[in-house]
């Protein structure tokens, strides 16, 4: 039986979609088959970041409303057998996007994967809804700066309450991923600390990616940085996340500051 | 500003992320009231402040006002116990 996950933050801009291609990727290397949702209907940027935009054919919105079947609308991955994408739609309405209805697809593809993320619009509003509404479990990817805190905490409340597993009286397991860490900053005492998010947000922490080029290179050839570029220190920080997410328990390595000469070029780049 | 930065690292800023910790436990604590699914934080507080005076001194529950002023720059906590008459002396002889 699958696990639906929703990659989740409130706050846009966060590293959601990034997270979503770095940690389906990641599980499919690990032999899991996964299904990745675009839940942004209207802004869709999944199949951008995976490289698969000029392959969408059918869409959410046309699988919820019966024109095309899952099997149509699916996008296998071209380098990963494992991995598929279930684009948003780009035009239509996102009013055509029902409760039930998705309900509906997610239930169908549960048959057919072991995981299924779920990347969630930004804001609070319906399509977020929508895309955490039947999650097993959640990622909230948050940065380390107070107002993605902040957004983080309200959406850790509405998964507490507005998901059928919260109805249901249960619990939706809820993972931190921090992400855009600056290790420089850290050490100037210019943000936020990892522990003070986790003790603000008492929720536990997934990983923590640091802010690196190499996450943009990869969204600009359209790969999966744990695939683009996977001895990389975002993509090592993701495929760790994505180990403890399949019950690993790693050691959390929180990203230091390149020393000495490195750390002079760093400086000097940012 | 990072050129400069680079030469003046003897004349450091002051941290700013304590600030944001603090500006973030204290909004949190108001919104979550808010949102109803946690406790009121002046509630709370009001709770376990009467309970901890309570258990040396007896007192009118009536009488312990916990108060917040939200600030543009700073939000201050007033807490208004009032005690009855005697009470050290009910104090002595509890001990």
């Amino acid at each position: 039986m699958a696990k639906v996950l929703v990659v989740t933050s409130g706050k846009g801009g966060v590293g959601k979609t990034t997270s979503t291609a770095a940690i389906g990727a990641a599980l499919a290397q690990n032999g899991k088959k996964v299904a990745v949702v675009d839940f942004d209907v209207g802004l869709r940027n999944l199949d951008l970041v995976l490289g698969a935009e000029r392959r969408v054919v059918f869409d959410l919105i046309n699988v919820v409303q019966g024109v095309a079947k899952l099997p149509q609308a699916l996008i296998r991955d071209k380098r990963l057998e494992n991995l598929w994408l279930l684009p948003a739609s780009q035009t239509r309405d996102k009013e055509a996007l029902t409760e039930e209805g998705v309900g509906r697809v997610i239930a169908d593809m549960r048959n057919n994967f072991d995981f299924i993320l779920c990347d969630s619009p930004a804001g609070i509003e319906r399509g977020a809804m929508l895309a955490m509404r039947y999650a097993d479990e959640a990622i909230i990817v948050t940065n380390p700066e107070v107002s993605s805190v902040r957004d983080s905490d309200r959406i850790i409340g509405m998964l507490d309450s507005k998901t059928v597993k919260a109805e249901k009286g249960e619990q939706v397991e809820k993972h931190i991923l921090i992400t855009r860490y600056d290790p420089a900053r850290a050490a100037r005492g210019e943000m936020i600390g990892i522990d003070d998010i986790l003790e603000i947000l008492a929720t536990p922490l997934l990983g923590i990616i640091p802010e690196s080029q190499d996450v943009l290179r990869a969204s600009n050839v359209g790969s999966p940085v744990t695939l683009n570029s996977p001895a990389s220190a975002p993509a090592r920080a993701y495929a760790d996340a994505t180990k403890r997410l399949l019950g690993e328990t790693l050691p959390m390595l929180v990203p230091a500051e390149p020393k000495g000469l490195m750390k002079l070029f760093a400086r000097r780049a940012a | 500003m990072s050129m400069f930065r680079l030469f003046s690292s003897s004349r450091p800023e002051p941290a700013t992320a304590p600030i944001a910790r603090e500006r973030l436990q204290i909004l949190l604590a108001h919104e979550r009231g808010m949102r109803g699914q946690q406790p009121d934080l002046l509630l709370l507080l009001r709770e376990e402040i009467l309970a901890a005076v309570s258990r040396h001194v007896a007192l009118d529950p009536d009488k312990v006002i916990v108060r917040m002023e939200r600030g543009k720059d700073i939000s201050t906590l007033e807490v208004d116990v009032e005690l009855p008459n005697g009470f050290e002396r009910s104090l002595a002889a509890a001990s």
